[in-house]
């Protein structure tokens, strides 16, 4: 017990702040070094990052760590440590994100260019092409399924907040988040078991691509309209019904006005989330190097699609089709972004002020 | 006192609207029963048709190796997300600056916005390349732990990697769900534990962890249900074999249902194509279980709600 004591009231001193930055970039140059020595010695072949990291981070830690619980005591030191775990596992997120946004970048560009987006792929062997019947495809089938997926979405979500109670709503309200869950290949196995008993065997048709992620984006709508829903305040809807307005209207007229920007928002996202889906529309969409402007009939190629295809059937000028995967990538991923930033964009100027 | 009850005057748009929002309610439980059924139907004739070459042996020892490789896979890569997700939740709600940590919370944001196909491609071509003579290190020095025995695959195109490409795609949504929750730890009580003399670690310790374990719990499925579901990362990443294989370096890696069905289906004709649906209903199967636990964690504490 007083052995427990001293230790934990040993050491009130505290590390200088110079010391763990210093300590730091230290065994970092130091695992860097070694591995130099090793790369020219001829025991690797080349340097590798990975171990340059570990063994850095490694030193690093057990270095501060000791160091810290000489002077400062264990609990501080302990305190240390976490703080050096929590700033890696951070860090260690960051590093794809940066290593996939260089990548796409710097590879899409090269052919990210105006016939990329003027030109389909019908005839193209090889170099040239582009991917406008992808974008033309990718358009129209998000935008029916926006087409279906809003309408519903708004109206279960008004139910859940204006009407539902009772156990029918508290089962919407579960299934709801459920179906949040569902995998995108089963949304779009079920567009093509609903459109083959109409259509026979092997149906492929923009509508079933937006059948299946309408599927996948009506939860996101009504999750989104729901929590909008829940912040108008209650005192504008008596004041509607004080003024003698009908339920519907005051919804219509009063609630659904005062969360449009926050409803727009949550279609945005919800939109960006399918936007880039492949799975379903791989399935009942299929894939195609023609143009195709009907939804309803033939296949129907979809960007997602378009970056998939290009990669797993290469021709034999492999570069080319390589290089128009990542084209489609980072026009995939600039539409995601360009649709994110407009959603907060709209939340941010014309959600009601006060 | 005269019996005068006020009746409300039921108005034709009131009815109209409360029905419409009514049935659009109720819809939502009608579409996941239709799923259900529509996939179910389809499956039929996988076992009523004629034989199929591809599962020759019956459909539980074609569908088999896919479950165990979707589960196996979804596994390693919870098993990376979820200390990270854990980890950066923490950053983000009690180590970095709040003005920071508002730009951080974006960053990690953006991860989940990224189509799963551009995963796929940056896993196949940038990191199962650079993986590569990690693995041989690994294979080479811990070849003894089972896991990392076998013939290590050139490519990088395993197991490992796919876990590891599935667990930066659960990350944000993992990461996201738990820092809402450590956020909402009663300041009370850390600020009680930083007045006893608590380091920020230990306040963690006592007040945040235990307060937030639940919502690590169902975070932690809600990822394995994400998981579970993914193809395409997969699809393109991982070099399939129709085996049962524990090893995670080798280039003989048990596919993952989502996977298989990408796979084939475009090419499948027949009742292939009924086969490949009926697989589907098992992932189906195994998903709505998954997310119905994590789904019935949460809701008993409602506070935890803001999954989205």
């Amino acid at each position: 017990m007083t052995a427990q004591l001293n230790s934990s009231f040993r050491g009130t001193q505290d590390l200088p702040k110079w010391l763990s930055p210093t300590l730091l970039v230290g065994f970092f140059l130091a695992s860097f070094g070694f591995q130099v020595l090793l790369a020219s010695g001829g025991e690797t072949a080349e340097i590798n990052f990975i171990p340059v990291a570990v063994f850095g981070l490694l030193g690093f830690s057990v270095a501060l760590y000791v160091i810290s619980r000489v002077i400062e005591g264990v609990r501080k030191a302990t305190d240390r440590l976490v703080t050096i775990m929590v700033s890696t596992a951070f860090s260690l997120a960051l590093i794809p994100l940066i290593s996939l946004a260089y990548t796409v970048v710097t590879k899409g560009v090269a052919r990210f260019d105006a016939e990329f987006f003027t030109f389909s792929m019908r005839n193209v062997v090889g170099g040239g092409g582009g991917a406008l019947h992808a974008i033309i495809g990718t358009i129209e089938i998000t935008g029916i399924a926006t087409l279906i997926s809003v309408p519903i979405g708004i109206m279960a979500a008004i139910y859940l907040v204006e009407y539902g109670r009772g156990t029918i709503a508290r089962l919407v309200t579960f299934f709801v988040d459920v179906m949040t869950g569902v995998p995108s290949i089963v949304a779009g196995l079920f567009a093509y078991a609903l459109f083959v008993i109409f259509f026979g065997p092997g149906v492929r048709m923009g509508l079933g691509g937006a059948i299946a992620l309408s599927l996948l984006m009506i939860p996101v709508v009504i999750r989104a309209t729901e929590e909008m829903l829940k912040i108008v305040p209650n005192e504008l809807r008596e004041a509607a019904y004080a003024l003698g307005v009908p339920k519907w209207l005051t919804v219509l007229k009063v609630v659904l006005p005062t969360s449009l920007a926050g409803i727009a928002t949550g279609i945005m996202i919800a939109i960006a989330r399918v936007i880039g889906e492949t799975a379903p529309l791989l399935l009942i969409a299929g894939f195609t190097a023609s143009m195709n402007y009907n939804p309803f009939d033939e296949r129907m190629m979809t960007l997602p699609v378009f970056v998939y295809t290009s990669y797993a059937n290469q021709g034999v000028d492999m570069q080319a089709y390589l290089d128009r995967a990542w084209a489609g990538a980072l026009t995939l991923m600039l539409i995601v972004m360009v649709l994110n930033l407009v959603a907060r964009l709209i939340s941010k100027y014309f959600s009601p002020k006060g | 006192m005269t019996d005068i009850k006020p009746k409300a005057v039921r108005r034709l748009g009131d009815v109209v609207f409360a029905n419409l929002a009514f049935f659009a309610g109720v819809s939502i439980l009608a579409t996941l029963a239709t799923v259900a059924a529509f996939l179910f139907a389809q499956s039929v004739p996988a076992f009523t048709g004629p034989p199929i070459d591809a599962a020759s042996d019956g459909f539980l020892s074609y569908v088999i190796p896919f479950v165990f490789g979707t589960v196996y896979a979804s596994l390693i890569g919870l098993a990376i997300a979820t200390p990270l997700a854990v980890g950066i939740a923490l950053y983000i709600s009690h180590f970095a600056n709040r003005r920071f940590a508002q730009v951080l919370g974006y960053a990690v944001d953006l991860l989940a916005a990224i189509p799963s196909v551009v995963y796929g491609l940056w896993g196949i071509l940038v990191l199962a390349p650079f993986l590569s003579p990690t693995f041989n290190w690994l294979n080479e020095n811990l070849g003894w732990i089972p896991i990392f025995a076998g013939q290590v695959s050139a490519t990088g195109r395993t197991m490992l990697t796919v876990g590891i490409v599935l667990a930066i795609m659960v990350l944000p949504i993992m990461a996201a769900l738990i820092r809402e929750i450590f956020l909402q730890t009663p300041r009370l009580h850390e600020e009680a534990a930083l007045a006893l003399g608590a380091t920020r670690w230990e306040m963690i310790k006592m007040a945040v962890l235990p307060f937030g374990r639940p919502g690590i719990i169902s975070a932690a499925m809600l990822g394995l249900g994400r998981a579970l579901g993914e193809t395409m990362a997969v699809a393109m990443v991982l070099s399939p074999a129709a085996v049962v294989s524990f090893a995670v370096l080798t280039s003989t890696n048990s596919n993952t249902i989502a996977a298989n069905i990408a796979l084939q289906f475009p090419e499948a004709g027949g009742n292939y194509t009924n086969l490949l649906i009926a697989t589907g209903l098992v992932l189906f199967a195994i998903t709505m279980v998954v997310n119905m636990f994590a789904r019935w964690v949460i809701s008993r504490r409602a506070e935890f709600s803001g999954a989205n």
